[in-house]
């Protein structure tokens, strides 16, 4: 890969009170590699998804998005920039249906939204965008459907096509297979697979049948700290990692 | 039922247009000044609506701009009435083309200044700080000697429209069912448009919002200020409708009222406004007649219906006209 990485963090730190959550982590991702950060509980990955996408603002270090330095921007500013994520609990807008949570989306990234006397319902390029994004997830025939009665299966795929209707640069998923069931599982990493080719990549997760399907790199993050990123094969390979994380018995 | 609402719809409006000749009929001329007092309180309802049942901005100080609204209008006329200007430099009119247009920009005005501090808080700290404001406004017009302080003012006539008598209460009726139907359709406009989908998001959950890259303060702003403006052009009718205004306009107790209507009504419909706003007059002026302790019954009353409707008035007619279809 030529050029700048797509994302470049650089020695970010957060404390709270005293507790170290992320110690000074640096990572990079290309364009188009799927990166995984696993570690388990209470290792830091849930403040760093938020240091990333802007919840939290960092004590220390950098965060580089194609070469701009995003780390002082509002979580709002860092959607525009091309950061989208998803949810490990889903945060979606349980009255409305299907479809009109993506359409929101897609009407944020056509500008702003202070349009007063057109009905929303109106605007056919943004419900066919909407549509193509739950098309693409799978969740086209649902689309009518009130929020509030989906499954949790489809919440996350929801979720999914809300994050790609923001059409982003680097999509950070944040424990996609959390709360579903094995079948929904393999369906989710099968479309995460046919993903790869459309944006960049960046997943949080526990499950290391997904993690290791998925990713081109894996970054293992033990009390804050990167203890070791490399290919799934050296993971595995790894003793370190094995005592940290997968347990000091057998895998 | 979906075949029926239209035509309910449509009696509605025929019933509220006829109901100057019905009430001469049936001998009820107390009908019109109530019916009057009902669209007001809708107008100012409704608009409270939209940050309170569309937006999820539980605003317990509404009143304030439903009494900004009021006092415009009663200031502008008691400066037309003494030859003299306001601060001596505005002169005082006594014109409606002026002075409603002019009530509803600084009502809208002071909804920015409170709403750019309120908006900053959310829930619970949100309510009160609302309240705080009110009361503020409130305690400065009971002192403000030179309007009336405690006691208000009075307007000797009801400001007036070119080629209408205002001060026949048929007229002045009709006035307030033009307005009200015309803010009626600016509400159904504003909830379904962009914007209104915006607003609904962020009642319901305002990280996802942030997340598909839309800050909520703007667009929580924007409606905070369309419902000042609502409150402050009903609060100018009514200033007409009673030609009085005083401190009492923007009391929380009033502030109470407004919410009282919404949730009688049906918080977050069209016309949960309007049907809550006719219960709470309708009851209000019944229950006096029965007795002194008239709040005593409207709050039992309440009760049940929260209770029981599910989604006030509005919620209950869906549910019977689904039954019954």
């Amino acid at each position: 890969m030529n050029g700048p990485p797509l994302l470049k963090v650089s020695g970010i730190a957060k404390r709270f009170d005293g507790l170290v959550a992320t110690d000074h982590v640096s990572l990079e991702q290309n364009a188009g590699e799927v990166h995984a950060l696993i570690g388990p509980n209470g290792a830091g990955k849930s403040t760093f998804v938020n240091l990333l996408c802007g919840s939290l603002r960092p004590d220390a270090g950098t965060i580089k998005l194609d070469g701009a330095d995003i780390g002082h921007l509002s979580t709002v500013e860092r959607v525009h920039r091309g950061l989208s994520r998803t949810f490990q609990m889903t945060q979606l807008l349980l009255d409305y249906s299907v479809l009109e949570n993506v359409q929101l989306a897609v009407q944020s990234q056509a500008g702003h939204s202070f349009r007063f006397f057109k009905s929303a319902r109106y605007d056919a390029k943004a419900m066919a965008a909407a549509m193509a994004c739950l098309v693409r997830v799978g969740l086209c025939e649902r689309a009518k459907v009130r929020v509030a009665d989906l499954a949790q299966g489809e919440r996350k795929q929801l979720e999914l096509a809300i994050a790609l209707a923001a059409k982003p640069r680097l999509l950070l998923l944040d424990e996609p297979m959390a709360g579903l069931s094995a079948l929904d599982s393999q369906n989710m990493v099968a479309l995460l697979q046919s993903l790869k080719t459309e944006t960049t990549i960046f997943i949080v997760e526990h499950d290391m049948n997904a993690v290791f399907a998925l990713a081109d790199r894996i970054s293992v993050l033990v009390n804050g700290r990167i203890l070791m990123s490399g290919t799934a094969a050296e993971v595995k390979a790894s003793d370190d990692v094995r005592r940290a994380y997968l347990g000091e018995g057998d895998v | 039922m979906r075949a029926l609402r239209p035509a309910l719809l449509a009696l509605l409006i025929v019933l509220l247009l006829a109901l100057p000749v019905l009430s001469e009929a049936l001998r009820q001329p107390a009908a019109i000044g109530l019916a009057t007092q009902v669209l007001i309180y809708a107008i100012a309802a409704m608009s409270l609506n939209l940050i309170l049942g569309y937006g999820g901005m539980i605003s317990f100080g509404h009143a304030a701009f439903f009494g900004i609204g009021g006092y415009v209008t009663g200031i502008l006329y008691s400066h037309f009435a003494e030859h003299s200007a306001f601060l001596g430099l505005v002169p005082g009119t006594n014109d409606m083309l002026i002075v409603l247009p002019l009530a509803m920009l600084i009502s809208g005005l002071m909804a920015a200044i409170i709403g750019a501090f309120c908006l900053r808080t959310n829930g619970v700290q949100f309510i009160m700080i609302t309240l705080a404001f009110a009361q503020m406004l409130f305690f400065l017009f009971v002192s403000l000697k030179t309007y009336g302080g405690d006691d208000g003012l009075m307007m000797r006539r009801r400001d007036v429209l070119p080629f209408l008598d205002t001060r026949n209460d048929t007229n002045f009726y009709l006035v307030c069912l033009t307005l009200a139907g015309l803010w009626l359709a600016v509400t159904r406009g504003v909830v379904r448009s962009k914007f209104g989908l915006v607003l609904g998001g962020l009642r319901q959950n305002e990280q996802r919002m942030e997340a598909i890259g839309i800050a909520p303060y703007p667009y929580k702003l924007v409606a905070f200020i369309i419902a000042g403006m609502g409150a402050g052009l009903a609060g100018a009718l009514m200033a007409n409708y009673l030609r009085f205004v005083s401190p009492g306009m923007m009391n929380w107790t009033r502030s109470g009222d407004l919410m009282m209507m919404v949730i009688l009504g049906g918080v977050g419909t069209l016309m949960g406004p309007l049907l809550g706003a006719a219960a709470f007059v309708i009851l209000e002026s019944w229950l006096t007649t029965l007795t002194e302790n008239w709040q005593f019954p409207l709050g039992l009353l309440l009760l049940a219906l929260v209770l029981f409707t599910n989604g006030g008035l509005a919620g209950l007619l869906d549910r019977l006209w689904g039954r019954t279809r």
